[in-house]
C-alpha cells in the first residue's frame, strides 16, 4: 500500500516561477522517508500541494489511494501536517487548539478530551493547556503543532522543518517520539536543514532541487554511493607530520588530529592495520562531516549525476 | 461529505467563534452598547422629543428597531470579517483548511458565529432600549426571521470581504465607506415618505432600507416598504452571497496560493 503517490506534480506560479517541474515520488505505507532539499527547491511547495493549501498546475497526487481531485475529504483524513512556519493562533489556549483541531477532524466527547490529553502529556504539554500559545517558548510552539497534527491519529504525517530552531535536547526527545510513532505504524514524511537527523531518522531519501527529483532511494543506498569519506582521529601522541598510508590521503590538522580521506576500494581495517604498523594509536574516531552532507551535496552541486 | 463529522466541525467552529467573543468582550460587546445608549440618550431623547412622534409613534420608539437592526448588521459583518481576516493573517486558518470538512462547513460556522454575536448585542441593544421606550412585539415571526436573515446576510458579506482583504486596512473600508452610510440612509432615524419623491426612489435600492423597515415592521407593525419584497430581497442576497463564499473557497482565492 502506498501512503503517498506523486504523480508528475507541477507548479508554476503566478510570477512565472516554475517551483515543481513534474516530479514523481512514491511513499510506502509505514516509511520513514526524508524529503530534501536546499532552500527554494521545492520541498515546501510539494507539500503545500499535497495537504491542499496550494493549488497545483497539474499532475495526481493521492494519500492512501484517495485522489486529491476527487476524495479530497477522504485524503485530507488520512493527513496530518506540521508546516515550518508557526500557525497557531496565538491567542488561544493550548487546550483549546487542540479541542478545536480535533473537532475539525470530526471527534467530539469523550474520545476528543482522551485525544487532547494523549498528545498533549506525550508531547509534554499537558501542564499548559490553560496557557495560551503565544505565551510558549520556540520549541513548546512546535511540539504544539506537532501534538495538533497528530490529534486525529493520521495514517500519514508531514513534517516540514519540525526541529527547526529548537535545541538539541528537544530535538532527540522530538526524535524519539517521531521514532515511536512510526513504529507504531505512522508513515512520516520529513524535511529537514539537519541531515544528521534525516540519516538518524529516515529509511528512504528523496532529493529535491530546482523543482526536479534527483535522487529517491534507500538511505543505506544512497550512502553507499558515497565516494569519499573524510575521518578525524584523535591520537594519543603528537605527529611531526602526517604519516603515508597506502590508499589513503591523509593531513594533519593539528598535531594532535590527524584527517584521513578514503575512498570506495578501501576500508577501516587497512586504515588501522597500517597505523598499528607505524606505532600510531589512534583514542577516537570521528565522520569529518555528516554521511549524508557530503552527499547531499554531492548530488546538489552536480545534479543528480552518479557521485 | 461525511455528515457527522462536518456537524461536529461546525459546531467546533462556533464553538471556537464563541469564545473568542467573550474572550475579547471589551472589544466585541461594550462599544456597541457604549454607542447604543448614547444614540438613545441623544438622537432618542434630547432631539426624539423636539421632534415629537413619526410614523404615529414616539420618536424613540420609532428608530429602536433600527438601532438595534444597525447593531446587528455591524457586528455580523464585524464578526465574520474580522474573525476569518485574522486567521489568514496568522495563518491558523491553515488549521481548518486541511482539515477534511466541508467548505460548506467553514462558511456555515463563520456565519453562524456572526450570527450569534450579532444576536447578543441585538439583544443587549434592546434591553438597554427598554430603558428609554416602550417596545411592543407586533409580529414576532417577522421580527426573528427578518433579523436573522440581515445577520446571515452580513455575515457572508463580512466573509466574503475577509477572503479578498490582505492587510486590516482592507477589512475597515467597507464598514467605513458601504455598510456605515448605507445604514444611515436606511431609514433608521427617518422615515422615507418625509423624503422627495427622487430619493424615496433612490433610497428603494438600498437593501439596508429592506431590512431596517421589515424589522421595524415586525416590533412596531408600521412599514414604508412591502414586507415581500425584503423577504424575497434578503432571500436572494442570502443564496448569491453564500454561492459566491462556495466559490471563492473552492478556487481558493484569498487562502490558497
Amino acid at each position: 500500500m502506498h501512503a503517498l503517490t506523486i504523480k508528475n506534480l507541477t507548479k508554476t506560479y503566478a510570477n512565472g516561477n516554475q517551483a515543481l517541474k513534474g516530479i514523481d515520488l512514491t511513499v510506502e505505507a509505514g516509511d520513514f522517508y526524508a524529503l530534501l532539499g536546499p532552500n527554494g527547491a521545492g520541498k515546501t511547495t510539494a507539500i503545500g500541494i499535497i495537504s491542499s493549501l496550494v493549488n497545483k498546475s497539474g499532475g495526481e497526487v493521492a494519500i492512501f489511494g484517495h485522489n486529491l481531485d476527487k476524495e479530497l475529504e477522504d485524503a485530507k483524513s488520512c493527513l496530518g501536517i506540521v508546516p515550518q512556519e508557526i500557525n497557531l493562533n496565538l491567542w488561544e489556549t493550548v487546550g483549546n487548539t487542540m479541542i478545536n483541531q480535533a473537532g475539525y477532524y470530526g471527534l467530539s466527547g469523550k474520545l476528543r478530551k482522551e485525544r487532547v490529553e494523549k498528545y498533549l502529556r506525550a508531547l509534554r504539554l499537558w501542564d499548559r493547556r490553560e496557557h495560551i500559545a503565544r505565551s510558549l517558548s520556540g520549541g513548546m510552539k512546535r511540539r504544539l503543532m506537532i501534538a495538533r497534527a497528530l490529534v486525529h491519529e493520521p495514517r500519514l504525517l508531514i513534517l516540514d522543518e519540525p526541529t527547526a530552531g529548537v535545541d538539541i535536547e528537544i530535538r532527540r526527545s522530538m526524535w524519539d517520539f517521531l521514532q515511536e510513532i512510526n513504529e507504531a505504524g505512522t508513515t512520516i514524511i520529513l524535511t529537514t536543514h539537519y541531515l544528521e537527523e534525516a540519516e538518524s531518522l529516515c529509511r528512504h531519501i528523496a532529493i529535491i532541487d530546482e523543482g526536479t527529483i534527483i535522487e529517491d532511494a534507500p538511505m543505506s543506498t544512497v550512502l553507499r554511493k558515497l565516494q569519499r569519506e573524510v575521518f578525524v582521529l584523535s591520537l594519543d601522541e603528537k605527529l611531526a607530520q602526517a604519516p603515508a598510508l597506502a590508499g589513503f590521503k591523509t593531513r594533519l590538522r593539528n598535531d594532535m588530529d590527524l584527517e584521513v580521506e578514503k575512498g570506495p576500494d578501501t576500508n577501516l581495517n587497512d586504515l588501522f592495520a597500517q597505523l598499528n604498523a607505524q606505532g600510531i594509536r589512534v583514542v577516537s574516531l570521528r565522520n569529518k562531516a555528516n554521511r549524508l552532507e557530503e552527499m547531499f551535496m554531492h548530488l546538489v552541486e552536480n545534479k543528480g549525476a552518479e557521485a | 461529505m461525511n455528515l457527522a463529522l462536518n456537524l461536529v466541525a461546525v459546531r467546533t467552529i462556533i464553538r471556537k467563534e464563541m469564545v473568542r467573543v467573550l474572550r475579547i468582550w471589551v472589544q466585541t460587546i461594550v462599544p456597541p452598547a457604549i454607542t447604543m445608549t448614547l444614540y438613545f440618550i441623544i438622537f432618542g431623547n434630547l432631539i426624539g422629543r423636539r421632534i415629537g412622534e413619526m410614523g404615529g409613534f414616539d420618536y424613540m420608539q420609532y428608530i429602536a428597531p433600527g438601532l438595534i437592526m444597525m447593531s446587528v448588521i455591524t457586528n455580523s459583518y464585524g464578526n465574520v470579517v474580522s474573525s476569518f481576516f485574522g486567521a489568514k493573517f496568522g495563518r491558523h486558518v491553515e488549521e481548518m483548511l486541511v482539515a477534511p470538512m466541508s467548505y460548506a462547513t467553514i462558511i456555515i460556522g463563520h456565519v453562524a458565529g456572526g450570527v450569534l454575536r450579532g444576536l447578543l448585542v441585538g439583544l443587549l441593544v434592546t434591553i438597554i432600549a427598554l430603558f428609554f421606550t416602550d417596545l411592543q412585539v407586533a409580529h414576532p415571526f417577522i421580527m426573528i426571521s427578518i433579523v436573522l436573515l440581515s445577520s446571515i446576510v452580513f455575515s457572508l458579506a463580512g466573509f466574503i470581504n475577509a477572503v479578498f482583504a490582505k492587510k486590516f486596512d482592507d477589512i475597515s473600508i467597507v464598514p467605513t465607506f458601504v455598510l456605515t452610510p448605507l445604514t444611515y440612509l436606511g431609514g433608521v432615524f427617518y422615515s422615507i415618505s418625509m423624503l422627495p419623491e427622487f430619493w424615496q426612489n433612490v433610497s428603494k435600492a438600498n437593501p439596508i432600507l429592506y431590512m431596517v423597515n421589515a424589522f421595524r415592521y415586525g416590533i412596531l407593525g408600521t412599514s414604508d416598504i412591502s414586507i415581500g419584497h425584503a423577504y424575497a430581497i434578503l432571500l436572494v442576497f442570502v443564496i448569491v452571497l453564500f454561492t459566491g463564499c462556495m466559490v471563492l473557497m473552492q478556487r481558493g482565492i484569498g487562502i490558497r496560493e
